[in-house]
C-alpha cells in the first residue's frame, strides 16, 4: 500500500493535514486569490494590464518625446524598427537608418527617405526632451532614444503633424485608464446610494427608484452620452472637459450595480443578524456598511471590473467622433480620430496602433472580470 | 392575457412619459439658448450687428421665454396631439421633415439586424452547446470575447476596407450614388438591400457573439434534463429532439432580451452610421449633436427609446406566449 517513495508516512500525512488546515483556516480574500491564481488567463491578462497602466503612469519617462512635440523632417512617417544588420553588416547595438528630405518627383512635395548609408544607435536610457515624471519629478532621462540628439527615433510612425505615434500612445494610455477608473468609482459611489437605499428602504421607495433605474436603463447609452458631451461649452479647458467627461460616464453607469446592490440588500434585509444590529439601535448606514455589504463585496467588485470596459469603449467612441475629450488633451479615442477613413488604412496604417490598446485593454479586464468571478464564487471547487 | 397586455401597455406608456422628461432636461442643458444660435446662424456675417433685444424678440416670438415646465408642456404636447417634433434650425424646417423616411432606413437596419442576429446565434449557440468542449466551441467562446472587445467603428473600418478592394468602391452609405436622391422604386429597393449586409454586419457582431453563449449556455443545462434523457431513451431521433425539448425553453432568455439587442444596436448605431456614411437617424442625430439643433436631437432620442421600449412591450408578450407561467406570475 505504501509506495517506497515517500519514505515515511507519518510525514507525508503530517504535511497533508497541515495543507488542510491552511485551507480551511484561510481567509475569504486568501481563498479567492488562491482561486483566481489558477485562472491562468485571468493572471496573463493582469499582468498585461499591469504593465500598461505602469506605462501609462511613466509615460514622460517611457516615452521619448512629448505628445505635442513635432518632427517636421517626418511627417506621416512609416514606423522605425530598430535592426541589427544591414547591407553594410552587422552591429552589436541597434540601430535605424538616418532620414534625409528629398522631392517626390512627381508631385514635388518634400518626403522623406531612409538613407541606407547613415546609421543612428538607439540608446537606453537617453537624454533628451526635459519632462517631469510623475508630474514633479524633473529629468531628461528616457527609457530609450538616439545617440544622435539630432536626429528622432519614431518606433510607431508619426502622425500628418509629425507627432511621435509611439509617445503619443503611452500619454493617451494614461488618460484613457484614469478616465476608466474615476468614471467606474463614480458610478459606484452613485450605485451604492441609489441602490443602498432602494434595497434597505424597500417599499414604495424602492418603486419610484426602480422606475427612474428603468428609464436611465432604456435610452441608448452612448447617444445619451454623446447628448450630455455636446453639452460641454466649446471654450471649456481640456481639464474641464476630462472631468465632465468622467462624470458623465461615472452619472449614468450605475444602474446594473446598483439593481445588484439592491436585489442583494433585499435578499439579506430579513436575517438574523441585520435584525439584531438594528435592535442593537444602529443606524441604516452602520448596517448596510459595516454588516451587509461584506457579505456581498466580492461580487460588487466583480462587477466593477466588468463595468470597465465600457467606460474605456464608451470614452474612445465618444472621443472618435469629435463629441468626447479634445486635442490636444490624448486618449485613445483622440488618437483614433485621425484613423476615420479607408484611406488611412491604407497609407499611414500605424496611426491604428492605439486600437491595438483598446482591444487589449478591453480583452484583459474581461478576462479579469470572468477569472474573478469564477473565484469569488465559494461552490466553483468540491474541495 | 389582455389584462397582461394591457399592464404592459400602461407601464410602456410610464416609462415613455418619464424618458421624455430626461430628453427634454438634456434638451435644455447647452449653454445658450435657440434664439442665440438662431440670431447668430441667421445674423453672422452679413454685416448686421445683433442687439440684445433682436434676441429677446426672436426668443419671445419662438415661445423660448416661458418657464420651463410650459415649454416642456408645448413641447410634449405638439408631439403627442399634432405629431409635431418642433423646429429643426440648422436646416430652417420642420423636424418632421428632416427625419422624413429616414426613420424608415433606420427601422430596416435594425430589423435586418436584429434577423442577422438570431438566424446566427440561435442555431449556432445550439451546435456550440451539443459540441461542448470542441475546437469550435472554443473558436467561438474567443470570438465571443472579440465581439465586445473590438470596437465597433474599428470592424466598420476594416470591413469597409476589405469590401472597397473586393467588391468595388461603391459599397459605403445605403444607396448607390444613381440612387441617391431617386424617388422609390424597386431597382432603388433591390439598391438598398444590396448597402444593407455591411452595417446589418457591424452592428449584428457584439450582438451575436453575446446571444450565442447565452444560447450555449441556457442549452448546455437544459440538455442534462431528464426530459431529455427520456426522450432519447423512447428514441426520438436527436435532430427533433434538440428543437421540441432543450431548444424550446433556451430561446426564452433571447426572446427576453429583444429590447437588449435593440438597445446596444441604437447604441452603436451613430457611431457606424458616421464611419459607413449611412445617411439614417444615428447620423443624424450626431450631426445634431455637433450642431447643437437639439430639437432634432431629442425626437430622434425619443423616437430610439420609443423602439426599444417598444421591442420591450413585443418581447414581453411573445414571452407570455412562448411561457405561460410568467403571465400568472405577473
Amino acid at each position: 500500500m505504501t509506495d517506497a517513495t515517500t519514505g515515511a508516512p507519518g510525514k507525508q500525512e503530517e504535511k497533508e493535514r497541515q495543507k488542510r488546515l491552511k485551507y480551511y483556516s484561510a481567509s475569504q480574500w486568501t481563498l479567492i486569490w488562491w482561486r483566481f491564481r489558477r485562472h491562468r488567463a485571468a493572471m496573463v491578462a493582469g499582468t498585461i494590464l499591469g504593465l500598461m497602466a505602469l506605462l501609462g503612469v511613466f509615460a514622460e519617462f517611457v516615452a521619448p518625446y512629448g505628445p505635442t512635440t513635432r518632427d517636421t523632417k517626418y511627417i506621416d512617417g512609416a514606423p522605425q524598427i530598430p535592426m541589427f544588420c544591414d547591407q553594410n553588416g552587422c552591429s552589436a547595438t541597434p540601430f535605424i537608418h538616418g532620414v534625409s528630405t528629398k522631392r517626390d518627383p512627381v508631385t514635388l512635395r518634400a518626403i522623406s527617405v531612409p538613407d541606407p548609408d547613415k546609421r543612428v544607435y538607439v540608446a537606453f536610457l537617453a537624454s533628451g526632451e526635459e519632462t517631469r515624471v510623475l508630474g514633479f519629478i524633473p529629468t531628461t532621462i528616457h527609457l530609450f532614444g538616439l545617440s544622435d540628439a539630432n536626429a528622432k527615433l519614431h518606433l510607431w510612425g508619426t502622425d500628418d503633424l509629425g507627432r511621435d505615434v509611439f509617445s503619443r500612445t503611452m500619454y493617451a494610455t494614461r488618460t484613457s485608464l484614469s478616465i476608466g477608473v474615476l468614471g467606474v468609482l463614480i458610478s459606484f459611489v452613485l450605485a451604492l446610494l441609489i441602490g443602498g437605499v432602494a434595497g434597505y428602504a424597500g417599499g414604495m421607495t424602492d418603486n419610484v427608484i426602480q422606475r427612474v433605474t428603468e428609464v436611465v436603463r432604456v435610452v441608448p447609452i452612448i447617444p445619451l452620452y454623446m447628448g450630455l458631451a455636446a453639452a460641454m461649452p466649446k471654450e471649456w479647458s481640456t481639464t474641464q472637459v476630462y472631468f465632465a467627461m468622467t462624470l458623465i460616464l461615472g452619472l449614468f453607469g450605475w444602474p446594473t450595480l446598483a439593481r445588484r446592490i439592491r436585489s442583494q440588500l433585499l435578499s439579506i434585509r430579513s436575517e438574523d443578524f441585520v435584525i439584531a444590529a438594528r435592535l442593537a439601535g444602529a443606524r441604516p448606514g452602520r448596517i448596510i456598511g459595516q454588516h451587509m455589504l461584506p457579505s456581498f463585496t466580492s461580487f460588487i467588485i466583480v462587477d466593477l471590473v466588468i463595468s470597465f470596459p465600457y467606460m474605456i469603449l464608451s470614452e474612445t467612441a465618444l472621443s472618435f467622433v469629435g463629441l468626447g475629450l479634445r486635442p490636444p488633451t490624448v486618449s485613445w479615442g483622440v488618437l483614433l480620430q485621425q484613423a476615420q477613413s479607408v484611406r488611412v488604412i491604407e497609407q499611414t496604417p500605424w496611426l491604428f496602433i492605439p486600437a491595438v490598446f483598446v482591444v487589449v485593454a478591453v480583452l484583459a479586464f474581461t478576462v479579469i472580470g470572468d477569472g474573478l468571478r469564477d473565484a469569488a464564487d465559494p461552490y466553483s471547487e468540491a474541495q | 392575457m389582455l389584462r397582461f397586455t394591457l399592464e404592459r401597455l400602461a407601464g410602456m406608456v410610464v416609462t415613455m412619459a418619464l424618458v421624455s422628461v430626461m430628453v427634454f432636461i438634456i434638451m435644455e442643458i447647452p449653454p445658450g439658448d435657440y434664439a442665440d444660435r438662431y440670431a447668430f446662424r441667421k445674423f453672422s456675417g452679413t454685416g448686421v450687428s445683433v442687439t440684445e433685444a433682436d434676441v429677446a424678440a426672436i426668443r419671445s416670438d419662438l415661445g423660448l421665454d416661458k418657464p420651463m415646465v410650459l415649454r416642456y408642456f408645448d413641447w410634449i404636447g405638439g408631439i403627442v396631439l399634432r405629431g409635431d417634433f418642433g423646429q429643426a434650425f440648422a436646416f430652417e424646417t420642420s423636424v418632421v421633415k428632416v427625419i422624413g423616411d429616414k426613420a424608415w432606413l433606420t427601422l430596416g437596419i435594425l430589423l435586418t439586424t436584429l434577423l442577422l442576429t438570431y438566424a446566427i446565434s440561435v442555431p449556432v449557440g445550439i451546435y456550440a452547446a451539443v459540441k461542448r468542449g470542441s475546437a469550435v466551441d472554443y473558436g467561438l467562446t474567443i470570438f465571443s470575447y472579440l465581439g465586445l472587445a473590438l470596437p465597433n467603428f474599428l470592424l466598420a473600418l476594416i470591413l469597409l476596407y476589405f469590401a472597397n478592394k473586393w467588391f468595388g468602391a461603391d459599397i459605403g452609405g445605403l444607396f448607390s450614388t444613381r440612387y441617391q436622391d431617386a424617388p422609390w422604386s424597386l431597382g432603388k429597393f433591390w439598391d438598398l438591400v444590396k448597402h444593407l449586409w455591411l452595417p446589418a454586419v457591424v452592428l449584428a457582431w457584439s450582438a451575436v457573439a453575446y446571444q450565442i453563449q447565452t444560447m450555449r449556455a441556457t442549452m448546455s443545462d437544459e440538455l442534462n434534463r431528464l426530459s431529455v434523457t427520456a426522450a432519447r431513451a423512447r428514441g426520438v431521433p436527436e435532430g427533433k429532439l434538440l428543437l421540441k425539448y432543450p431548444a424550446r425553453l433556451a430561446i426564452n432568455p433571447i426572446v427576453s432580451t429583444i429590447g437588449f439587442d435593440v438597445n446596444r444596436i441604437f447604441s452603436e448605431l451613430p457611431i457606424v452610421a458616421a464611419v459607413l456614411g449611412l445617411t439614417e437617424l444615428g447620423e443624424l442625430l450626431l450631426k445634431a449633436y455637433l450642431d447643437l439643433d437639439m430639437y432634432v436631437a431629442g425626437a430622434i432620442l425619443l423616437l430610439l427609446t420609443f423602439i426599444i421600449v417598444f421591442m420591450n412591450f413585443v418581447s414581453d408578450l411573445l414571452l407570455a406566449w412562448l411561457d405561460p407561467r410568467i403571465k400568472l406570475g405577473a
